[in-house]
């Protein structure tokens, strides 16, 4: 429960932090210049969230089960292989992959996913990978040995134990996946994106802070949610925040 | 019962091939703990595995009550053996509940019946189901989760069990408590056992039967007194320790060396008659007093009878410490050398004297043994030597 | 074939670009570091701040870098610095707190408390147990910070070219523009090759740093 000791510690600040700048705000002219786009900002921000929610459960359906078999014995001598590619993947900028992604697919919302899809595929693999290869040997000894068949194991021992580290994996890949969707923008696949960089381009400010601030605000939101589901669905006995 | 028939496993190392376990013949009758011992890398554990195929063996046969494991489906043979590791290895994703009924959840029991089951056994090892049923391992003591290992390995009633050092890695005072409740458990349940340890202490108190094992070849099979008494060459002699004797003595209850025909006094007896009563048993020391009960309340020393004048009761000392029947012979020599004693009186539950246990019975008892061991050796087979 | 023309004919604006970039990265760093290491170890006295100080800084790292610079560009406009290399700056600087942050922390908090409890035991005063003992035993982990923070912000300075701030980011952003793939490839792969590179060569150095010991 220290998490919401935490935040409780938080409120009242982060509170009189908000008004105070909304009043600002208000007072600036800003928040009437930034309602000028409503109708904008709220297709943008359909798209936006459409992007992330295609995307992701692509990079989640598909890096899920790879992460699975790679992490498999018999796939020992590839997987070693395949995890100093994604080692290296990772350190490849988001902007450099949707240019790549670009390159081979031209532009427009195939594209954007494809590149989204790759820049979430790689810690989600990972992540489900070294989580199951972490789980201890004594544990699976002991599963093997009280009868449990292969998938038994898998799925109710290996899964739940890897919880935490897949789950993880899973809040990385989605904050690298809202955090690339503006960008797909530059690439012909919309979202906030389009308000931002129009903005920058025009020198308007409230424009460009419309696009910001829902971009900011939506990569919080998706940030606690991930964390929530973690809370809820990683077993209480290895979940940490419920310890 | 445990049959090993020629059981063999070789391992293909990088230091080339080494057979951890090398034609293993031995058996573990019905409803006997066997306690496969030995130092470090002796295949004891290689052994152990073989029996649920955690190691598949290179040849040789494991029977369970006659019929070969090979030719059982692994995982229906799993769950009818139980399995205890020494990290014991409950699912820390699972509460104490669905660790406990894990195998009969697997095959097929209904919820009712399984999680009955769950709360007896927890009841078994004195632990409250309402208190731990729902908690997770990581919410217990490392003593409280050996417990629940154990348990949960006999949640389907299994008839056979395997046990990998189970209880190594918990402190020596939790160890002695747990191996003490683990027996206990074992009177009732009769199952047949194989226990893997690295300890001559532990092999001994658990134990019906001792394997030595030394670099994958069985070197003795047999009881822990023989074992003790009997090492058959200096490989067991070093690893039973020079002690070994000593280490008999914990196998032995007083019942067995108990001097039962004892002549007493009561406290109105006169010194007089207590001296010729100690004359007439062959008494050198001394003769206990006891009550109109019949239990013990002191004792008369032969010296003071010889000297002075009057009854029992004025005369007698304190009996400084009682042993009862079922104490093993390691108790009863503490504590003799506690209270420089050389012979203590032994007392029913009732407190009623039924006899003494003298140094020099001990002695005689242990001594016994040795004596008839060559004659021993030539009638009985009673050692199995590996080639 | 075009895109090793390409880079042979502008070898002379591939390097300047990727110094640039190098150049901006490591300021950036560079400056966090001075400023993660600190508070890295001041919080490690009061664990209650030390909530908040990570708190803060994960949510901090969650906001896309766009959206950063996009609110930073009307607030560094007050001073006339609305776009160009300081937003880009200052956005990498803030970025690079958490990482740094979180593993001087970590490490500072996992020296064992044996080791520490032995230091005081010799007669070390905090001062010398923080010079002596647990700063040379956190050296490792605090430059695995360093490295994830440089890695993370190779990409946050490419994007960075498009508020002016310079970098490899250039040639993506003009190869979009322009639909020149030559441009958009060779950026690409310039970026990615020198956020591969910093890697390993901020590997290599942490494990030099690391104690023989260790």
């Amino acid at each position: 429960m220290k998490g919401l000791g935490t935040s409780r510690f938080f409120q009242l600040p982060v509170l009189i932090g908000v008004f105070l700048l909304g009043v600002y705000l208000q007072r600036s002219g800003l928040i009437d210049g930034m309602l000028y786009y409503w109708e904008d900002i709220v297709y943008l921000t359909n798209q936006h969230i459409q992007l992330t929610i295609i995307s992701g459960s692509l990079a989640i359906a598909v890096g899920l089960p790879l992460g699975i078999v790679l992490s498999r014995p018999r796939f020992i001598k590839v997987s070693e292989w395949a995890m100093q590619g994604l080692n290296i993947g990772t350190t490849i900028p988001t902007l450099a992959i949707l240019a790549l992604s670009m390159s081979l697919l031209g532009i427009g919302f195939v594209p954007s996913v494809f590149g989204l899809f790759i820049a979430s595929l790689l810690p989600i693999v990972r992540n489900t990978y070294t989580g199951l290869l972490g789980i201890p040997a004594h544990l699976k000894e002991s599963a093997s040995g009280i009868g449990m068949s292969a998938g038994q194991m898998l799925l109710r021992v290996e899964i739940p134990n890897a919880a935490n580290v897949i789950f993880a994996g899973i809040r990385t890949a989605l904050a690298i996946n809202v955090g690339t969707v503006p960008l797909v923008f530059l690439i012909g696949g919309g979202g906030l994106g389009e308000l931002i960089f129009t903005g920058i381009d025009l020198f308007d400010t409230e424009m460009m802070l419309a696009g910001a601030l829902m971009t900011a605000l939506l990569a919080i939101t998706v940030d606690i949610l991930v964390a929530a589901c973690a809370f809820l669905m990683v077993p209480r006995g290895i979940n940490p925040s419920r310890a | 019962m445990i049959t090993l028939d020629n059981l063999t496993k070789i391992f293909d190392t990088d230091r080339g091939v080494v057979s951890a376990a090398d034609h293993i013949n031995m058996e573990v009758p019905q409803g006997e703990i066997c306690v496969l011992l030995g130092p470090s890398g002796c295949g004891k554990t290689t052994t152990l595995k073989m029996v649920n195929r955690i190691i598949t063996p290179t040849s040789g046969r494991v029977l369970i009550n006659g019929k070969d494991t090979s030719e059982q489906d692994t995982v229906s043979l799993r769950r009818s053996i139980g399995y205890v590791i020494q990290q014991i290895g409950l699912f820390p994703n699972m509460t104490i509940e669905e660790n406990i009924s894990i195998v009969p959840k697997l095959i097929g029991w209904d919820k009712s019946r399984y999680l009955k089951r769950a709360s007896e056994l927890l009841e078994m090892v004195a632990m409250d189901p309402a208190i731990f049923l729902k908690r997770y391992p990581n919410e217990l003591s490392g003593g409280q989760q050996q417990r629940i290992g154990v348990i949960r390995a006999l949640a389907a009633d299994p008839p056979v069990m395997l046990m990998d050092e189970p209880f190594g890695a918990i402190d020596p005072i939790n160890r002695e408590v747990i191996q003490d409740e683990f027996l206990k458990l074992h009177r009732e349940l009769k199952k047949t056992v194989m226990f893997v340890s690295h300890d001559i202490d532990e092999a001994v108190k658990m134990a019906d039967r001792i394997a030595i094992f030394k670099e994958g070849k069985l070197i003795q099979y047999d009881t822990p007194d023989d074992i003790l008494s009997h090492p058959i060459n200096d490989f067991v002699k070093g690893f039973v320790g020079r002690d070994r004797a000593l280490k008999r003595l914990q196998l032995v209850t007083v019942a067995e060396v108990l001097e039962t025909e004892s002549s007493v006094v009561t406290a109105e007896d006169s010194l007089a008659t207590a001296l010729q009563r100690m004359t007439d048993a062959g008494y050198e020391r001394a003769i206990i007093v006891v009550d109109g009960d019949g239990r013990p309340v002191g004792y008369v020393s032969r010296s003071v009878a010889t000297t002075t004048k009057g009854n029992c009761g004025q005369h007698s000392y304190n009996l400084r410490t009682l042993v009862r029947p079922e104490d093993d012979l390691r108790t009863v020599a503490s504590k003799m050398f506690t209270h420089d004693a050389t012979w203590l009186p032994c007392v029913s539950e009732h407190g009623k004297l039924m006899g003494v246990v003298t140094q020099r019975g001990i002695t005689h008892h242990l001594g016994a043994t040795y004596k008839s061991s060559h004659a021993k050796e030539q009638n009985l087979q009673h050692a199995r030597v590996a080639p | 074939m075009e895109i090793l023309d390409f880079v042979m004919t502008n070898l002379d604006l591939l390097g300047k670009l990727t110094l640039e970039h190098i150049a901006l990265v490591g300021v950036a760093v560079g400056l966090a570091t001075l400023t993660g290491v600190p508070i890295g170890i001041a919080i490690t006295q009061n664990e209650r701040v030390a909530t908040v100080v990570l708190y803060v800084a994960s949510i901090l790292i969650t906001i896309p870098s766009i959206a950063l610079f996009g609110i930073m560009i009307p607030i560094l406009s007050t001073i006339g610095h609305g776009i160009g290399y300081l937003p880009a700056v200052i956005a990498v600087l803030l970025y690079s707190q958490l990482p740094i942050i979180r593993n001087t922390y970590t490490a500072i908090h996992n020296v064992s408390p044996g080791l520490r409890e032995a230091a005081r035991g010799i007669g070390m005063t905090s001062g010398q147990r923080l010079q002596k003992v647990e700063i040379p035993l956190s050296v490792p982990l605090i430059m695995a910070g360093v490295r994830t923070a440089v890695v993370m912000n190779i990409g946050v300075m490419a994007i960075a070219a498009y508020i002016g701030a310079g970098g490899l980011g250039v040639l993506i952003s003009r190869g979009i523009s322009q639909s020149d793939p030559r441009q958009l490839v060779v950026g690409a792969i310039a970026v990615s090759l020198l956020a591969i590179i910093a890697d390993r060569s901020l590997l290599l150095l942490q494990r030099k740093l690391t104690p023989r010991g260790l």
